[in-house]
């Protein structure tokens, strides 16, 4: 019964959005999905999917949820060469449409949070950091994400709008790093995401400023077409998308979509 | 040496080493856009972290050597006590994980490092995000290779040499350079080449300690590394021009330098 359910809410919702057929089998202790669940997933989201993950594994025996938490374009490039992969979550349309635009999604991404940027220092703001323009400063040492990653991408968008010319010392590989660097006091500042603060606890101070609205970072999820495991998919893309996953993110600092 | 006809047992699995090795190259070759090699080559950037990769190479291969044959020595010759354990710390490198020795280079050299905040107390200096460490992330990635080849060199060595030196009034210092040195120089060269082969492809240390930015931290690893993100044709491309020209640069050694070396 449960696994027809599972099936009819597959057939029903794809990639498309929130169902709450599906959202049914979730309560079911110790039936529905099982085995190993794989899910790829931008490395903004690691902590909140993180415990999304165990709460899954804990209402389900049996079932193993792994990550795979990188740069959403890393991810898009492991799964255009065939790494397999249950659910894709990216932290931009972009690289979702590098997934999608090679049919390995199955049905549409939905849309299920937003990110915007903000200013992270060190506790104690020690170069007294105000906002975007302090990022024109040359003596300060500034880190922002390579314009190769979509971090980067939103960043130099913000820059525009700002009329800021940003003089960093480094363009880091993903936001994470740009955050280590905040974290081990080695630059004044760095441009991350709302969240990325949220999750660095006391030793990282957020500044946010104007400009971040009008460069709102839509996350996009799908389950993958060729998902060994896609019962356990779907059911993780329905965890997200209740009101209990919506909450877990809203918590971490991220926006409702 | 003797030529000698390959035993069979070692056909196969010499074979298969080739193809192991071999292939993944091949892939390269396969996939690049050749088309496309024009434009990807000229575009700005390139040209830039490929010379900022040659000569960081260089620079923590000239380093390495400076430092790394001297300790080399006190491994293989010295009577000092505790070798054991300094043969087991100075290979560290070797086992760490590269973005691990580029965040304990912080921990020294940053800004809020051990060392670092001193300098840049008293000199003004801060280290990360510099050439200079770009040249130390190498340096600390790549040296153990020197160091074991060279320390390996000294260990097969005939000491006789030296003792007759020594014997015929030579003092120490001028044994290690007239005999020792000579004696292993094919050893330092096989070392250099491996350590700066090292260097040029070394990523996780650099990035973390000498983070990425054009021109200054960006070589051309790290540029592979970010042209995957958005042009994967592009990092293609890249990782060919790093492959060319340091097996290049190693052929032209080989005949130069290692061949004399390797006929002595």
């Amino acid at each position: 019964m449960v696994a027809v359910l599972a099936v009819v809410a597959l057939g029903a919702a794809g990639c498309g959005g929130g169902d709450d057929a599906a959202a049914s089998t979730a309560g079911a202790s110790g039936s529905g999905p099982s085995g190993t669940l794989t899910v790829f997933a931008a490395a903004s989201l690691t902590d909140v999917f993180t415990d999304l993950g165990q709460q899954l594994e804990g209402d389900h025996d049996g079932l193993t949820v792994q990550f795979n938490f990188a740069g959403s374009s890393a991810l898009a490039t492991q799964l255009t060469q065939g790494a397999p992969a249950d659910v894709f979550a990216s932290a931009n349309g972009t690289q979702m449409s590098v997934v999608t635009g090679t049919d390995l999604a199955d049905g549409d991404p939905t849309v299920f949070t937003s990110n915007v940027l903000r200013i992270a220092v060190p506790a104690g703001n020690p170069a007294g950091v105000t906002g975007l323009a302090d990022f024109a400063r040359d003596e300060l040492a500034l880190a922002v994400c390579a314009p190769e990653v979509p971090c980067g991408a939103a960043g130099e968008d913000v820059f525009a709008a700002a009329g800021v010319t940003p003089r960093p010392d480094t363009q880091e590989e993903d936001v994470r790093a740009a955050l280590t660097k905040v974290e081990l006091g080695e630059v004044d500042a760095a441009l991350v995401y709302a969240t990325d603060v949220a999750a660095a606890g006391d030793r990282v101070e957020g500044i946010s400023f104007p400009e971040a609205e009008g460069v709102v970072n839509d996350y996009p999820l799908c389950t993958l077409a060729a998902a060994p495991n896609p019962e356990a998919a779907r059911a993780f893309v329905d965890l997200v998308l209740s009101e209990e996953g919506q909450q877990a993110l809203e918590d971490a600092g991220f926006r409702a979509p | 040496m003797r030529r000698a006809r390959t035993p069979a047992p070692l056909l196969v699995p010499a074979a298969l080493a080739v193809v192991f090795l071999v292939l993944p190259l091949a892939g390269l070759l396969i996939r690049t856009p050749w088309s496309q090699l024009g434009t990807l080559l000229t575009a700005p950037g390139v040209g830039q972290a490929l010379r900022l990769s040659l000569v960081s190479a260089t620079l923590a291969t000239a380093v390495s050597v400076v430092l790394g044959v001297p300790l080399a020595w006190v491994l293989a010759r010295s009577r000092a006590r505790g070798r054991a354990v300094l043969r087991a710390l100075v290979t560290v490198p070797l086992v760490l994980p590269p973005v691990v020795g580029g965040v304990a280079l912080f921990l020294v050299l940053g800004r809020q490092g051990i060392v670092g905040s001193w300098l840049a107390e008293t000199t003004g200096i801060t280290i990360p995000f510099t050439t200079t460490a770009v040249v130390i992330a190498e340096t600390f990635v790549a040296m153990p290779f020197l160091v074991i080849s060279v320390e390996g060199a000294l260990r097969a060595a005939d000491v006789r040499y030296e003792d007759a030196a020594a014997t015929l009034g030579a003092d120490r210092w001028t044994t290690f350079r007239r005999v020792t040195l000579p004696l292993v120089a094919p050893g330092v060269a096989a070392g250099s080449v491996l350590c700066w082969a090292r260097a040029l492809g070394e990523f996780g240390a650099t990035i973390t300690f000498a983070g990425n930015f054009p021109g200054t931290t960006q070589t051309m690893p790290l540029a592979v590394y970010l042209a995957l993100q958005r042009d994967p044709q592009a990092a293609i491309v890249l990782s060919l021009v790093l492959l060319v020209v340091s097996v290049a640069t190693l052929l032209l050694l080989r005949d130069r330098w290692l061949g004399r070396g390797a006929a002595a």
